[in-house]
């Protein structure tokens, strides 16, 4: 049995999101120079949404990519194979101020990962991390700079990131086993 | 859907379930060839060997881009240059590269059934690539994923595989795999390589070509195989030619959006004639760039460990 949470309702997440990319916005002066890359699966739609809300901020167009990141994990034969994702990213990152989207920042290794793959599409100017929910236990030293909500949370919990575009709702829930 | 398998030995074993995988899996890495650095280090730190009993020039080259291009050592131990010739069992073999901590065989052999003995009596991860006249998983692999791309979808299309259907690997893998996918499959060529008894694959056989390609989506052509052949199967090449080899006429006859593929290599002006081989209906360039995307999918997918895919972070 679980117990479950909701920790971010459909107005909450929607809210995290504006006040997100409110952020990016104040912390990058020039619109011109950011891009953000989404992390299948969940980050690729918050990344898109991001870009929408950003798009209209900043009165021009936001390129967002697909960056998938199995293929760049630490953890490949210690685990079946992980579900691969078509990387998309349309556009030239060297130079560019990337913004990296994620649902949730856990031990970090996804994020390490995805640098890595990030590096292999050029080299951007600066790289800055946006997630949903941190939810801390972090095994490498990184660290978010735009974050929805902290939760702090046991290592058996789970974070579940519902997202309309997956699951038909927005909502961000803690299960919690009994 | 999580995959399990340590090796991959053919594709009668398979799951429809897992061709899809490896088929969306290989989405993704066929986007990674066309990237200014077309390397991933998923196999970092592993050994691939590359253990070619029988001879092959396409499927080793493509096997060995595929392995360097997920960043794993590779090995290349083929027929003519080395121990078999002096007489050491095909078991000494595996067992001395294992020694060498070889993660990977990939192995092409003339025996049916040599994978699947290597995967009993090793450790380490078998793929077949191809084994007498058995099973060539992934060409099958290959083949189905080109017809996806352009088709969309593989249940319900008609495919007609002609040519040399007794001898051949390719099409016993295909078959599996189209089958078990809901293609209807047609297979046509001389009574003597095409026999019945294919029917009972689940396949339709007629020895009249133009029926077979008449309502066909895609035409698989395979090449004669002389070197399997231990009496010929057939009067005359001419007589082939004639009766068998795809050319504009017969092709006309076929449906207008119906395209053709060959595993290669081809022989022009025999199976195919060459304009056609070289026209806009032709795949058989693009089954070249699916084959290393398809094989990097195989070896990403086998080299996974036990325990559930998902991702510790949610």
């Amino acid at each position: 049995m679980t117990e479950t949470t909701v920790i971010l309702d459909a107005a909450a997440m929607q809210r995290a999101l504006t006040r997100i990319a409110h952020e990016i916005a104040e912390r990058n002066e020039n619109g011109a120079e950011v891009v953000l890359t989404g992390i299948p699966v969940g980050g690729d739609h918050l990344a898109k949404r991001l870009g929408k809300i950003l798009s209209e901020l900043w009165r021009q167009p936001v390129p967002v990519g697909i960056l998938d990141v199995s293929m760049h994990r630490d953890d490949l034969d210690q685990r079946a194979a992980p579900t691969v994702h078509p990387t998309v990213i349309p556009f030239d990152v060297t130079g560019k101020t990337v913004v990296l989207v994620d649902d949730v920042l856990f031990s970090g290794r996804t994020t390490r990962a995805a640098m890595d793959a990030l590096n292999d599409f050029g080299r951007p100017k600066k790289i800055q991390l946006a997630v949903v929910i941190d939810r801390g236990h972090r095994e490498l030293p990184i660290k978010a700079d735009f974050v929805g909500k902290n939760v702090p949370t046991a290592e058996g919990e789970k974070i579940r990131v519902r997202l309309v575009e997956n699951d038909g709702v927005d909502e961000v829930v803690l299960e919690r086993p009994r | 859907m999580t995959w399990t398998r340590k090796h991959l030995l053919d594709i009668e074993s398979l799951t429809p379930d897992e061709i899809v995988m490896v088929l969306d899996t290989a989405r993704a890495f066929k986007a990674v060839g066309e990237r200014a650095i077309k390397k991933v280090p998923a196999l970092r730190g592993k050994t691939v060997v590359n253990l070619f009993v029988e001879p092959s020039t396409r499927t080793r080259i493509s096997f060995e881009l595929a392995e360097q291009r997920l960043s794993a050592d590779v090995i290349n131990f083929s027929a003519e240059a080395s121990s078999f010739k002096k007489g050491e069992t095909l078991k000494d073999t595996a067992r001395n590269l294992e020694a060498l901590n070889a993660d990977f065989i990939v192995i092409r052999h003339s025996a049916s059934g040599a994978p699947h003995f290597l995967a009993r009596v090793l450790n380490a991860s078998v793929i077949n690539a191809g084994d007498g006249a058995h099973e060539h998983p992934t060409q099958a692999l290959l083949d189905v994923f080109t017809i996806r791309e352009h088709k969309g979808k593989i249940a319900g299309l008609n495919i007609t595989i002609l040519g040399d259907i007794l001898y051949s690997r390719v099409a016993r893998s295909n078959i599996w795999a189209l089958r078990k996918l809901g293609a209807t499959v047609t297979l046509c060529g001389p009574a003597t390589l095409v026999p019945k008894t294919f029917e009972q694959m689940g396949c339709r056989v007629t020895h009249d070509v133009d029926e077979a390609i008449r309502d066909a989506d895609i035409i698989n052509l395979l090449r004669i195989q002389h070197e399997r052949q231990r009496k010929t199967m057939f009067p005359s090449i001419n007589e082939y030619i004639q009766l068998f080899g795809l050319n504009k006429a017969r092709l006309a006859k076929a449906k207008s959006d119906a395209l053709v593929m060959h595993p290669g290599p081809i022989n022009r002006g025999v199976e195919i004639d060459s304009d056609i081989a070289d026209s806009g209906r032709s795949l058989i360039l693009e089954q070249v760039t699916n084959g290393l995307a398809v094989r990097m999918a195989v070896l990403f997918l086998v080299n996974g460990g036990k325990g559930p895919s998902e991702v510790a972070g949610n």
